[in-house]
């Protein structure tokens, strides 16, 4: 089950450092390291989680800490099972990451019921921090919530007034367009109507034609993966972006544009909690990463496993050890600041906030050089990107 | 006049039908297992080992229709899935006991069975096949967009009630001996059917349709409730596995839960009793215990897929019976 990533060091750092107590730490890294999310999280998170215990400097300060990491598959049972096996057999304290909303629902319900911790960065579902909350789990890097209130809110501001929805025709679309379409509402803009598409879809074409007539200022895709892909690429062969409309995508990843090429892509407006190349702080750590993960850029969950694995290494430091109440409440009161997503807290509800960003995809010509992708059109502040607590529906927030 | 050069000397032709013989190796295997599996928790992690048995009925169930019935459904995560779906539901909304959640699912796998079953084998071979891919997607449209199953969350949190009502059973330990006495009924279930009657009936449907025909057997009828009852037994073990992982979702209905199934008995042994429980047994524990190896998982299970169809098409419990030249 695990690849030990062990950091052996420690063992003669602490004897040369004198420490008092040492504590074990073993983070778990569960992700997908073979489908769909494999280049949002992948190894790239492990990688990411390694750094933060080098960069903490963790071995002087008397902490050991062993990284574990398995391939859930975006499978629930997968992942429960490993998840189960962790907590029970391999000592696991925390999880990190896990993309994929079903097992991420599933991880934070064992980690309740094993009294553990799980600082999830890779699922974009609001049930985490809402209905199926958890006193055990923190949603550390962004929401559905947050990336369709800064797309709508920001696009409102910038101004595009109306709005045309494409949908994936399930929950997880219907979700999205609805929280996308409140926003816009709020924000004084109109929302011309919205068309849905089976899932998966491969052909968009009538419903792209659909959008282009309406006249809409924005297009919003709320859809996800494989559907924003081939809407993006079909709407580039219209020139939708090209005839004045700008393309909204909601869910929507910098892998997503690599693969998709600046050429196909440009022009499109997408909502990141982060962004390699937005300050000083988080190109120094892109240059240290693609170092070590073969020339490729980190991308937001790569920064979030970073920033939530030093946070919890905040906590195991000053608690001075590993148990889960204390460790949980440290969090809560140690504020949160890194290099990468800012400075930013955690909410009653667990949801983690900080600033988020829109971004407009480079034109093929403005772009400097490979993963130089984006540029920066709003910075939408931590208070206002994030579902407000007393809306969340969390039972524990009263 | 050799009329099919392609079978090996020693083929499952060759294998004396010594069905006494047989029928006790059997009996003392299947106690083996139960020994080893009333055992098996203090070695192995509960819940992977609940995890195997509900893929080992899984493919035990569906090596009824195609091993026995010579059917091949490339739709069986149909009815394990919506089986899941109801278990979880019923168990986690309406609060009923696990067994209660069990039998509901496999009513609703049964029921599914006859509507997918009645259309399917109006055709045969690969246009059967299709058919039930096709109503199986239908299926899991429905758990796509239904209210009631979550969507892609799916049903979490499912909790693991009282047996009967008094009988608490939720830590994993004990759940097991739940999960053991279910899985180890259904299979012997499957056993009996394959030897009774009805299944040799089966096998002669199987081996020659029009032969089965001309005898006098309404075939549609047993080809209907073989496939009946395998959906059934796919249900029970569909159900079981939403008690076990305490959660229903997509991936039981998924297209590539059919695949899936599909490759635990080919690899294990179509046609044999035991090779499904090996096969599944295989598979699971590849998933697990490769988990770390991250993208090399899939890569590995097509790999032994391929062997295992070009050395030993038998798949491995058949292969062991061609040695020890006795069926099992």
């Amino acid at each position: 089950m695990n690849i030990k990533l062990a950091l052996a060091l420690s063992a003669t750092a602490m004897l040369m450092g004198g420490t008092a107590m040492a504590t074990d730490v073993k983070i778990g890294v569960l992700n997908d390291m073979s489908g769909v999310y494999a280049d949002i999280s992948g190894m790239g998170s492990v990688v990411a989680a390694q750094m933060a215990v080098e960069d903490f400097g963790a071995a002087e300060k008397g902490i050991n800490v062993e990284i574990v990491s398995a391939d859930h598959q975006n499978k629930p049972d997968v992942g429960s099972t490993i998840t189960r096996q962790w907590y029970d057999q391999e000592g696991v304290d925390m999880i990190v990451d896990v993309p994929t909303s079903s097992v991420a629902l599933a991880v934070s319900e064992i980690t309740r019921e094993k009294n553990k911790i799980h600082m999830n960065t890779g699922a974009g579902t609001t049930e985490l921090t809402g209905p199926q909350c958890s006193p055990n789990t923190i949603h550390w890097l962004y929401d559905t919530y947050a990336l369709a209130y800064g797309t709508g809110s920001a696009m409102v501001a910038e101004g595009g007034q109306t709005w045309f929805f494409i949908t994936a025709d399930y929950a997880f679309g219907h979700s999205l367009e609805q929280e996308a379409s409140n926003v816009v509402t709020k924000a004084g803009g109109e929302v011309l109507g919205s068309v849905r598409h089976p899932f998966p879809g491969q052909d968009f074409s009538s419903f792209l034609l659909q959008a282009q007539s309406s006249g809409a200022d924005v297009i919003g895709l709320a859809n996800a993966g494989g559907d924003t892909i081939n809407a993006v690429k079909q709407a580039s062969e219209f020139g939708i972006t090209q005839g004045g409309q700008d393309l909204a995508a909601l869910l929507i990843f910098i892998t997503d544009i690599h693969a998709l090429g600046l050429q196909t892509a440009q022009g499109l407006v997408l909502t990141e909690p982060f962004y390699w190349n937005l300050n000083d702080g988080t190109r120094e750590f892109a240059q240290r990463f693609g170092e070590r993960h073969g020339g490729a850029m980190p991308t937001a969950d790569h920064a979030g496993v970073y920033s939530a694995v030093t946070h919890y290494l905040k906590a195991v430091e000053a608690t001075g050890g590993k148990e889960t109440e204390a460790l949980l409440g440290s969090m809560r009161e140690i504020p949160a600041d890194d290099p990468l997503l800012g400075p930013g807290e955690i909410q009653a509800n667990g949801r983690k906030i900080h600033d988020m960003y829109l971004f407009r995809v480079k034109a093929p010509d403005a772009s400097e050089g490979p993963w130089d992708y984006y540029e920066t059109v709003a910075t939408i502040p931590a208070a206002e990107a994030f579902k407000p607590v007393a809306e969340s529906g969390c039972p524990l927030v009263n | 006049m050799e009329l099919r050069e392609d079978v090996p000397a020693g083929s499952t032709a060759a294998i004396p039908h010594d069905d006494q013989g047989a029928g006790r190796l059997h009996m003392a295997l299947f106690a083996v297992l139960l020994v080893l599996f009333a055992i098996a928790p203090m070695f192995f992690y509960p819940v992977f080992l609940m995890k195997v048995l509900c893929f080992a009925l899984f493919a035990a169930a569906f090596n009824l229709l195609l091993g026995y019935g010579g059917l091949l459904s490339f739709g069986h995560a149909a009815f394990f899935g919506s089986a899941s779906y109801i278990s979880a539901y019923t168990a986690k909304v309406w609060g009923v006991t696990p067994e209660v959640s069990v039998i509901l699912g496999a009513i609703t796998a049964m029921i599914l069975g006859v509507i997918v079953g009645s259309l399917a084998i109006r055709r045969t071979g690969i246009y059967m096949t299709m058919i039930t891919l096709a109503l199986a997607q239908m299926v899991y449209f429905v758990a796509l967009q239904a209210p009631f199953t979550g969507g892609e969350d799916g049903i979490q949190s499912v909790p693991r009630r009282a047996l009967f009502g008094v009988l608490a059973i939720s830590p994993d330990r004990t759940f097991y001996y739940f999960v053991l006495i279910v899985v180890f009924a259904a299979v012997l279930l499957i056993y009996r059917i394959v030897h009774s009657p009805f299944g040799q009936v089966l096998k002669a449907i199987r081996e020659n349709e029009a032969r089965a025909i001309s005898l006098g057997y309404r075939v549609q009828r047993y080809k209907l409730a073989v496939f009946v009852m395998s959906a059934t037994l796919a249900g029970v073990a569909g159900a079981t596995k939403a008690l076990v992982f305490q959660l229903a979702s997509l991936t039981d209905v998924y297209w590539t839960m059919s695949g899936e199934v599909v490759l635990m008995t080919l690899l294990g042994g179509m046609g044999t009793v035991f090779g499904p429980l090996v096969g599944a047994g295989l598979v699971v524990t590849l998933q697990n215990y490769f988990a770390s190896f991250g993208a090399w998982v899939t890569i590995i299970q097509g790999v032994i897929f391929v062997i295992g169809v070009l050395l030993f098409r038998e798949g491995i419990v058949g292969i062991i019976a061609k040695w020890i030249r006795r069926p099992l």
